[in-house]
């Protein structure tokens, strides 16, 4: 019985791609101001479950809540303006605009308001606020750059900003580490550890260093299934955890 | 020699021509939807067609300038409500194939003999029935004016009068979308353009954004139509599949995406054509190529040009290359 307590629930959840059967039969739990990772090989349906859980495609069968309501039917934007934010696996910025645009763009609301067809000085508010986001994930002196400018880990911090913009209960990050130095690794974990205690994180990542710090829970992911869960402690000794990363050849 | 001052004349006098800017302002439009939207409008002169029909219509009957204007307007908002609301949750194509076919349906319904009295039928409705208020308002007086190597009336059926209220109409509206185009709106609309399922996963209403951006060009569009036909008469046929053809070709000549691309492409593609077609007149002999012959290779060069332009310069004139990744 999904509760307020719960803010993400999948219920039997499936997706068929054609022939190809992406997630089988998966249901989990996340509780509100949990931090949960979710890792597996490549093509274990991670993106996929995230997809799902933002409504990018509809489930082929099962159900998806959040925060005891059942989404199932709702469109990507409902979710999104109901208080879930993510990140995309490979970058979806919009390039021809610059680093304080796309933050501006993914504050929160289904519109602007008719106040929106002016030009920017009268939103000044809204702007401090985008100044502020920049600065959190390391990127005030940026702003004004155009994103295509932007090198690939300030692409990757200026989306955490974006996600960050609309305030967000629930945060699902996609491999937010792909690509980045280790020292940008290590400004991640700080930033994650950061978050405010009540926003719920979900988090895809290959770096188990990352996912294990930051992670109160580990959700492992296997062609398609859930086949193991558990806390980081917990995943660290999994013999079943070592099979398939060695088996699955991946570092 | 005279042969081709006479080029030279007519192409100048084709820039300065009201129809030229009417055609602009329409293009205008077009540009807010596929330039900045990435619309797929096939049908921008249905919107033209449905902005003439109403204000000739309304003059028609009596009603002042400034109310068959007005519904022009609204005539334009109604049409992109009509067309955006079934299509704009689907994929771009279905828009495309919408407006092609709405626009066809305008045409085929003002061309009903049924509706002879209102629409004038396949002969439409001449200038008279219709461009007197607009004379009236007119701020020239009487007389003629030469300014340069041009001498037209000062009102009059195709004078200074609509010349100056198109081109200042041209230019209000370029105005006005490049304020649109940089407000918090306009970065928006452009975001869509780039990738709107992620404008989605933001939480936006791509849907509302989408349409209030089919109403905007869908406006132009129509105000374009009234302003085409002031000069000269509501033919349907001339707001057809050709007039959207030559709007898309002007628009990608000039650069969609830019303020000025819209302007330029329009003012260069009818010179330009005016160029091939005169000059083929003086060298090559009647006897090989006869008025409508040289008429007809001159718009085949055109077609020859816009596939050139799309393979060598998709961005236009003075387009953007990385702005401009067609993924409609
Ligand atoms: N939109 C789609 N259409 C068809 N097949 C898809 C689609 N998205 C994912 N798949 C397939 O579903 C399977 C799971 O992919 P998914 O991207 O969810 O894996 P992943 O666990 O995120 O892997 P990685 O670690 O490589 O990102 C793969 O076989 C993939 O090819
Ligand atoms: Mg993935």
């Amino acid at each position: 019985m999904p509760t307020q307590d719960i803010a993400i629930s999948l219920t039997d959840v499936d997706k068929r791609f054609g022939g190809l059967r992406a997630v089988k039969n998966v249901s989990m739990e996340v509780r509100a101001g949990e931090r949960v990772s979710m890792i597996g090989t490549n093509g274990a349906g991670k993106s996929t479950l995230f997809n799902l859980i933002a409504g990018v495609f509809p489930v082929t069968a099962g159900s998806v809540s959040m925060f005891g309501s059942v989404v199932t039917k709702q469109n990507t934007a409902k979710r999104a303006r109901n208080g879930l934010a993510r990140t995309f696996q490979t970058s979806r910025l919009f390039e021809q605009l610059t680093a304080a645009e796309n933050v501006f763009i993914a504050l929160g609301g289904r519109g602007l308001g008719w106040k929106s067809i002016f030009p920017a000085s009268r939103l000044a508010q809204k702007w401090t606020r985008v100044a502020q986001l920049l600065h959190t994930v390391g990127l005030s002196t940026e702003g004004d750059r155009r994103v295509a400018d932007l090198s690939h880990g300030e692409q990757r911090q200026l989306e955490l900003a974006m996600a960050l913009a609309a305030d967000p209960k629930i945060l699902m990050l996609d491999e937010p580490a792909a690509g980045f130095s280790p020292a940008e690794r290590q400004q991640l974990v700080a930033m994650l550890t950061a978050l405010p205690a009540d926003i719920t994180l979900l988090l895809i990542e290959h770096d188990m260093d990352i996912a294990l710090q930051v992670a109160d829970r580990v959700i492992v992911m296997h062609d398609g299934s859930k086949i193991l869960e558990g806390t980081p402690d917990e995943i660290r000794a999994s013999q079943v955890v070592r099979d398939i990363y060695l088996g699955g050849g991946h570092a | 020699m005279d042969g081709i001052i006479k080029i030279l004349y007519d192409m100048s006098a084709s820039m300065i021509l009201p129809t030229t800017a009417a055609f602009v302002i329409a293009a205008i439009g077009l540009n807010v939807h596929f330039g900045f939207t990435g619309l797929l409008n096939m049908g921008q002169a249905g919107f033209m067609l449905i902005g003439a029909y109403g204000f000739a219509i309304s003059i028609g009957a009596g009603l002042p300038f400034w109310a068959a204007f007005f519904i022009a307007i609204f005539a334009g908002i109604a049409f992109a409500l009509i067309l955006g609301i079934p299509t704009l949750q689907l994929r771009g194509d279905y828009l495309a194939i919408v407006t092609i076919a709405a626009a066809e349906i305008i045409r085929m319904v003002g061309r009903a003999s049924i509706l002879n009295d209102i629409t004038g039928g396949s002969n439409g409705l001449t200038g008279e029935s219709f461009r007197n208020p607009f004379a009236e308002m007119s701020l020239f007086g009487d007389g003629q004016t030469q300014i340069l190597w041009f001498e037209f009336d000062n009102t009059g059926v195709n004078g200074w009068w609509s010349r100056a209220v198109t081109w200042f109409m041209v230019f209000l509206f370029a105005a006005i979308v490049w304020l649109l185009m940089r407000s918090p709106w306009g970065r928006v609309i452009k975001s869509i353009r780039e990738d709107e399922d992620a404008v989605r996963s933001l939480g936006k209403n791509v849907f509302s954004f989408k349409m209030q951006s089919l109403v905007v060009g869908g406006v132009l569009g129509a105000i374009g139509g009234v302003m085409f036909i002031l000069p000269t008469s509501l033919q349907p046929d001339a707001m057809g599949r050709n007039m959207t053809f030559l709007i898309w070709t002007a628009m990608l000549l000039g650069g969609a995406a830019t303020i000025f691309g819209p302007i330029l492409g329009s003012i260069v593609f009818f010179a330009l054509r005016l160029m091939v077609q005169g000059t083929m007149r003086l060298i090559v002999p009647d006897a090989w190529m006869n008025i409508q012959q040289t008429e007809q290779f001159s718009w085949i060069m055109v077609g020859v040009a816009l596939m050139l332009l799309v393979i060598f310069r998709p961005q236009g004139m003075i387009g953007n290359k990385k702005e401009l990744n067609f993924n409609v």
